[in-house]
């Protein structure tokens, strides 16, 4: 059998914008994925623990209060800390084109904005499961 | 990936990304997850306790309080949450998590979710080999919730020690209609939100069904009213519970259980590997092909065909021998 591809969306933090995070796991889902959603008001800390007990292949961040140059590099550190840097961080939500680059630097593998196709998010994650391999 | 032996090992010691990836590999099948089990196989070392009952009846929030209770009894409390894979793309959205999230960072509690892919009963394929992965690494109570079920899906009963089914109000004629079918499945009977009107009508229908149905029996399930709202009846429950795991030890019930589990993992696997051995000998793949154009020329019959197996076979084990 294929392995399976699995995947936490999470919500760091204090914003309570859902709608884009349950709508990309919805979309990861009928792309044949099995997706885990944390809900709303997650420590980078408790993403990190998830992400190990769940097994995950990726973490997929979504952010749309601003505060994502703090939060997302604190989920890769936290799962680097734990051992786990093997699991790929990448993310979404309101975010400045500018912040990219900096967040990249960081260890955040892609970050898509409002607009982006679901088709180029699971291009991203086909490629990068097939790197690991 | 690393070395089987070596995740074997870490899995003992109570290493968690070691438990959780020993998981994925027995989810995965094929000879990985089987060397891993090869290494740890341990029956009835752990707890089990399933949590079963229809969509949305609040299993999930119920196991979020229950951990809390069960930690006065257990050291280390491992949740397998199993929801539904969608039979059209495979996928699976995981959500009982979302309502166990607080416990998350508690080193004694692990949590898993798992997609049924495909398995039918409420659970999944690999949850009886998920049990042992986490029994092999320490954790005395195993909580399996199921996924929403109806009366044909009580596949947990096999594996669990003691099987808790949730009910709520509003299932109205559904409770008729399972009559027969939930005697089987609960040791305890919990009825769920029990903040909402008409609660009380269906714990009354439900102790009616049950008395009539163990009359004779020396153990009654309980029928427990709990709401998650009201945070009620949860210290009820987990004392039921109790009494239901001191029973089940004491009269011998529970080793027959452990005994059953036991000849099942034989069998499946006596199955497997004979079935291997068998295709192996017979050149299974080579030759299908070719009896399936005889018995379509009508040269032969599938009767035939396994009657000249059969008989090659025997001469072929021997001269192994
Ligand atoms: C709807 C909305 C709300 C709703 C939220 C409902 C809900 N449950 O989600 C309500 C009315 C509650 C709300 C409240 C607030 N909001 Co508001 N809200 C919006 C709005 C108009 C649309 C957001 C939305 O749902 N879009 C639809 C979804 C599907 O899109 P999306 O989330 O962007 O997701 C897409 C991509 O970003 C990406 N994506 C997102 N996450 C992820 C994750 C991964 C892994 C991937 C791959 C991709 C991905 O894929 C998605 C699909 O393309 C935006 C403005 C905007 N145009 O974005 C403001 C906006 C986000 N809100 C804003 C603000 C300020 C607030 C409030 C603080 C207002 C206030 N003062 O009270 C509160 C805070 C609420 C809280 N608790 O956090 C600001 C944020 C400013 C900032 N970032 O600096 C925005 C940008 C408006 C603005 N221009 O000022 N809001
Ligand atoms: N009124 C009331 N609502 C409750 C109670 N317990 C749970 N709920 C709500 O019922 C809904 C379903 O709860 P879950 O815990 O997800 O139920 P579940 O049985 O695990 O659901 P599935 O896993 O999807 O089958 C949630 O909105 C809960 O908040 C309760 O005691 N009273
Ligand atoms: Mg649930």
């Amino acid at each position: 059998m294929k392995k399976k591809i699995r995947i936490l969306i999470a919500k760091p933090g204090l914003d309570g914008h859902d709608r884009g995070a349950k709508f990309i796991a919805r979309a990861l889902r009928d792309a044949g994925m099995e997706v885990i959603y944390t809900g709303i008001r997650q420590t980078p800390e408790s993403i990190a623990d998830t992400a190990i007990q769940e097994d995950v292949d990726f973490v997929g961040l979504s952010l749309l209060s601003g505060a994502h140059n703090v939060l997302f590099p604190k989920v890769v550190e936290e799962l680097r800390e734990k051992g786990a840097e093997d699991i790929v961080v990448f993310g979404g939500g309101v975010i400045p084109e500018d912040d990219i680059p900096f967040l990249k630097k960081k260890g955040v593998q892609a970050v898509f904005t409002p607009g982006t196709s679901i088709k180029d998010v699971v291009d991203f994650i086909n490629k990068k499961m097939n790197e690991k391999n | 990936m690393k070395k089987i032996s070596e995740i074997s090992e870490k899995i003992i010691q109570g290493d968690i990304r070691a438990i959780a990836r020993g998981i994925s590999l027995v989810e995965n099948g094929g000879e990985e997850g089987e060397e891993l089990l090869k290494n740890l196989y341990v029956e009835g070392r752990s707890y089990i306790l399933g949590i079963t009952g229809p969509p949305g009846a609040g299993k999930s929030s119920l196991i979020n309080l229950l951990i809390d209770k069960f930690k006065e009894h257990f050291n280390k409390v491992a949740v397998l949450a199993i929801d539904p894979s969608s039979p059209f793309t495979g996928g699976a959205i995981l959500g009982d998590r979302i309502r166990m999230q607080t416990h998350t960072g508690d080193p004694n509690v692990y949590i898993r979710s798992m997609a049924s892919r495909g398995h039918l009963g409420g659970i999944a394929g690999a949850t009886k080999d998920a049990i042992k992965v986490v029994s092999a690494g320490g954790y005395d109570l195993v909580i399996v919730e199921t996924v929403g079920v109806g009366q044909s899906e009580i596949d947990v009963v096999k594996l669990a020690d003691t099987t808790v089914l949730v009910l709520v109000p509003g299932l109205g004629d559904e409770i008729q209609a399972m009559k027969s079918g939930i005697m089987e499945i609960g040791d305890l009977f919990v009825i769920n939100k029990s903040d909402k009107p008409e609660s009380e009508k269906l714990a009354t229908t439900v102790r009616w069904i049950v008395d009539e149905h163990y009359k004779d029996s020396e153990y009654k399930p309980p029928i427990i009213p709990t709401s998650v709202y009201k945070n009620e009846g949860i210290g009820d429950a987990v004392r039921d519970i109790i009494k239901h795991k001191e029973y089940i030890y004491r009269t011998g019930i529970h080793t027959n259980k452990i005994k059953l589990r036991i000849k099942d993992d034989i069998n499946s696997l006596l199955e497997r590997k004979l079935n291997d051995f068998i295709q192996k000998h017979i050149k299974y793949p080579e030759k299908i092909e070719k009896w399936v154009e005889q018995v379509y020329r009508g040269e032969s019959t599938p009767f035939e065909i396994i009657k000249s197996i059969h008989e090659n076979l025997i001469i072929d084990v021997k001269e192994e021998i």
